[in-house]
């Protein structure tokens, strides 16, 4: 049963993004050069480009050298060499920490963490150091080359250690940049972005759309801007807001909606820090509704931090409360895990009654 | 140069020597030191965990050592073992492994605690046949002028903080021949990642009593721009990265750096300060393990001063110290006497030799004593015996030591003492002087350099403060300008 509507929501996600995403953004970049790639190919291009395009750029991680789990880094050892592309020891921390030191050298630093179920030994050099080292130094010193990427998130079969989201605790920290592509062709211009940024960038993969999400995806070097927000679906009812995977759940709740008579306007959020309050109020001014929704526990989760702001900023226009349609407060369940998710039949209901509020 | 480290061979003879040598004059090595009769200070805490050590052991960790001495890589360790029948071997990803009937623990300890490197005694006289780097005149007055500076600059910031003038500081009393001998056998070209007590470092490098100042009074010329504590120092054209208050973190940033320097092939290497108790920490046995199979030139300095706040290093650790988990991590390690500058030179100055022609990490572990306070904000004397604190400030004072040696060979006189002394101490009066009258960085910097340009979440939050102050300027300290 949880397989069954597992698949489901699988099969949907790759039709969304096949058809929606790949057209709701920038037409320009859908070029005679562009071809039908999934995410973990558009993630292996955004890294051949960077290491391409800039000879102090490195790519490292626990079993990075053969292609890595999630194949993000086939290829790459053997073109740019294993000084370069290369396997670090089992240690989390270690593998931040020394992308900091490669970073603070002028590099572009980018670091793998296997699974952001992982990330936590690393937590205190991401918090304590890599966003700090500019602060702290009077801008002396810098570590802006350093992203790490992390694939994130539910994959119908993860349980507690192959499926969190633990993008708000990173939320919380002055001094990185958080990151969520949606679709192949974001991610790999976000990527980009990402890796040139003289910032320290933490980006987080939907493991689900690695292979599920195909889209045309421009071959050549492309960068995405950081901290803006983009409207992928015009509506004037609702607005509902998300990111990474979440967000091909959400634009078919928009879709059964729509049957229903209410318009929705989905917004990707893309960057969660230092994120892009002004497209977000906009489009409430606009609806008068607002619906967040994210794999990640409700409760301090990053939706917490987007109803507050638009709260303080459109009080007067609200028509109904903000509306979260979130993971639950519990340890990612594996058999339950159909319960857990913020799915579209819940997205739908919380779609109806703020409406109808 | 007496210990010429230049080839490897000729560094297995030197060292092979001075084991020998070390063991003569055990008596007078520092360890044995440390069982002096009246005041112990941290005697035989350690010593039942070198009881029953394994006789087995003994010989295998000998041979061993000679062949890491050799400089040879693991994998050629076990070429001997080409010959031997395959089913007396295990033959891993990692090399060959011989198979033994005998159900044989290796030992948790060796029989003879690690030795300790030492050249001068302790009344600062060459102790016989030493291998030492040779060290000429002007070399070892900067190093004594500096270590004096760096007394004298602790007394006076330390005094300061006393007088509520700064909020903090921490001294590194007992540790002055560590910060700067160990800053002298380097060039400025390699990096420094601190921990927190080893400012005797950038004073080598030309950082000036009046920057000093300046940080500890976090004022407008504090390149820091007074966002962190008292000590918290960083100079990038002296390639010092900026302290931060976090143990051991700065060490696989060490590895990161000595990587890139190995990759731009430059002649230098990165060395990291931390101490015994930074030695728990799971970042350094990260940065240790990362170094080693990385095969980045990186020298991890520990500054075992027997203390991390009060927790000695008994209740630290089992192991003999720091030394011997190099070996652990396949990293070349020495132990070295931290009170006797002669030694901390040679041994860094022959680490950063092997560091950068063989990329290889190395670790050094100076033995020494925190004599001063952890920092303004403890009282050592809490938990450990006064008169301990004493002999060591007494009795195995670093300076003194030193300066007796450079006496003794010509190049310094109790004039020039007082002259140095009296000097260094009315400059820093005036430096303290001067910083306390530079005004404090303006508001705006509170919001600088948390990103490479502020977004517009601290824009709006500048500019809401900003609205907040003018409003109610008698809750904000006057000396921040908006």
């Amino acid at each position: 049963m949880a397989t069954t509507s597992l698949r489901t929501i699988g099969r949907s996600v790759c039709r969304v993004s096949r058809r929606g995403f790949s057209t709701s953004c920038d037409d320009k970049l859908v070029q005679p050069s562009s071809k039908s790639t999934n995410l973990y190919s558009a993630i292996n291009q955004a890294l051949h480009i960077a290491l391409e395009t800039d000879p102090r750029a490195y790519v490292f991680g626990e079993d990075v050298g053969f292609g890595g789990v999630f194949r993000c880094t086939t290829g790459l050892a053997d073109r740019f060499g294993k000084s370069r592309v290369f396997n670090t020891p089992l240690c989390e921390q270690g593998i931040i920490g020394f992308g900091i030191g490669l970073a603070a050298m002028g590099n572009r630093a980018v670091a793998e963490i296997q699974f952001a179920d992982y990330i936590y030994p690393a937590f205190d050099q991401i918090v304590n150091e890599a966003a700090k080292f500019r602060y702290r130094s009077g801008n002396q010193f810098n570590c802006g080359g350093l992203t790490i990427r992390a694939p994130y998130g539910a994959v119908g079969h993860g349980g507690h250690y192959h499926s969190q989201s633990p993008e708000a605790f990173f939320c919380h920290v002055p001094g990185i940049k958080v990151v969520i592509p949606r679709s192949p062709q974001q991610a790999k211009g976000l990527l980009l972005s990402c890796i040139r940024d003289p910032n320290p960038v933490v980006f987080f993969e939907p493991k689900w759309l690695y292979r599920l999400a195909v889209e045309e995806v421009p071959e050549y070097d492309y960068m995405l801007p950081l901290s803006e927000a983009e409207v992928i679906r015009e509506g004037s009812d609702i607005t509902l807001v998300g990111w990474g995977a979440q967000l091909s759940v959400m634009e078919q709740a928009c879709l059964d909606a729509e049957k229903e008579g209410i318009s929705c306007e989905l917004i990707d959020l893309k960057t969660l820090i230092p994120w892009d309050k002004e497209t977000i109020e906009s489009s409430v001014r606009k609806t008068g509704r607002l619906l967040i929704s994210h794999e990640a526990p409700v409760t301090g989760g990053f939706g917490a931090e987007i109803s507050a702001s638009i709260v303080e900023r459109c009080f007067l226009r609200l028509e109904a409360p903000v509306a979260r349609v979130c993971g639950l407060d519990t340890p990612f369940p594996l058999v339950f895990e159909p319960f857990y998710m913020p799915t579209k039949n819940k997205i739908l209901d919380a779609i109806k009654s703020t409406i109808n509020y | 140069m007496a210990l010429c480290l230049k080839t490897s061979r000729i560094s297995i003879h030197c060292l092979k020597s001075k084991m020998g040598l070390l063991s003569m004059i055990k008596q007078d090595s520092c360890l044995s030191s440390l069982t002096h009769p009246q005041k112990p200070p941290f005697p035989t805490r350690n010593a039942q965990n070198f009881r029953d050590p394994d006789a087995n052991f003994r010989m295998s960790a000998t041979l061993f050592s000679a062949r890491r001495l050799k400089s040879v890589k693991a994998e050629k360790q076990f070429c001997s073992l080409d010959n031997v029948d395959h089913n007396q071997v295990l033959d891993l990803p990692g090399g060959k492994v011989v198979l033994t009937p005998e159900m044989r623990f290796i030992s948790e300890s060796p029989e003879e605690r690690a030795q300790c490197y030492r050249v001068l005694d302790n009344d600062g006289q060459l102790i016989m046949c030493s291998n030492f780097k040779k060290v000429g005149e002007e070399i070892a007055v900067k190093m004594y002028t500096d270590m004096v500076t760096l007394q004298t600059m602790d007394a006076v910031f330390y005094e300061a903080q006393r007088q509520g003038r700064i909020s903090f500081y921490a001294t590194t009393i007992g540790e002055e021949a560590i910060n700067i001998a160990s800053a002298a056998a380097l060039t400025t070209d390699d990096l420094v990642f601190p921990q927190y007590r080893e400012p005797g470092v950038l004073l080598w490098r030309g950082f000036t009593l009046q920057e000093f100042a300046n940080q500890c009074f976090g004022n407008k010329a504090d390149y820091g721009k007074g966002r962190q504590m008292p000590i918290h120092y960083g100079s990038n054209k002296l390639n010092y990265f900026t302290v931060s208050a976090t143990i051991a973190t700065q060490l696989p940033h060490a590895v990161g750096a000595a990587y890139s320097l190995k990759m731009d092939r430059r002649n230098a290497c990165v060395i990291t300060y931390f101490g015994d108790g930074g030695s728990s920490e799971g970042d350094f046995h990260a940065a240790l393990n990362f170094a080693a199979v990385m095969e980045v030139p990186a020298i991890f300095f520990c500054r075992n001063n027997g203390w991390a706040i009060s927790t000695p290093t008994s209740d630290q650790f089992r192991s003999d110290g720091v030394v011997v988990r190099g070996r652990g991590y396949g990293v070349r390690s020495i132990r070295v006497d931290g009170n006797d500058a002669l030694a901390i030179y040679s041994a860094v100055h022959a680490a950063r030799e092997m560091a950068i022609s063989e990329h290889r990490p190395i670790l050094i572990e100076a033995i020494t004593y925190r004599v001063g306070h952890h920092s303004t904000s403890d009282d050592s004397t809490k938990y450990r015996p006064v008169d301990e604190i004493e002999w060591w400030r007494s009795a195995r004072d670093p300076v003194a030591r030193f300066r007796k040696w450079i006496e003794s060979n010509g190049w310094w006189c109790s004039e020039a003492e007082s002259e140095l002394r009296n000097n260094v101490r009315e400059q820093l009066l005036h430096a303290i002087q001067v910083a306390e009258k530079i005004e404090k960085p303006p508001l705006a910097e509170l919001f600088m350099d948390v990103y490479d340009v502020p977004p517009s979440n601290l824009c709006e939050q500048e500019k809401l403060l900003g609205e907040t102050v003018r409003r109610n300027p008698q809750y904000y300290p006057p000396d921040v300008s908006l």
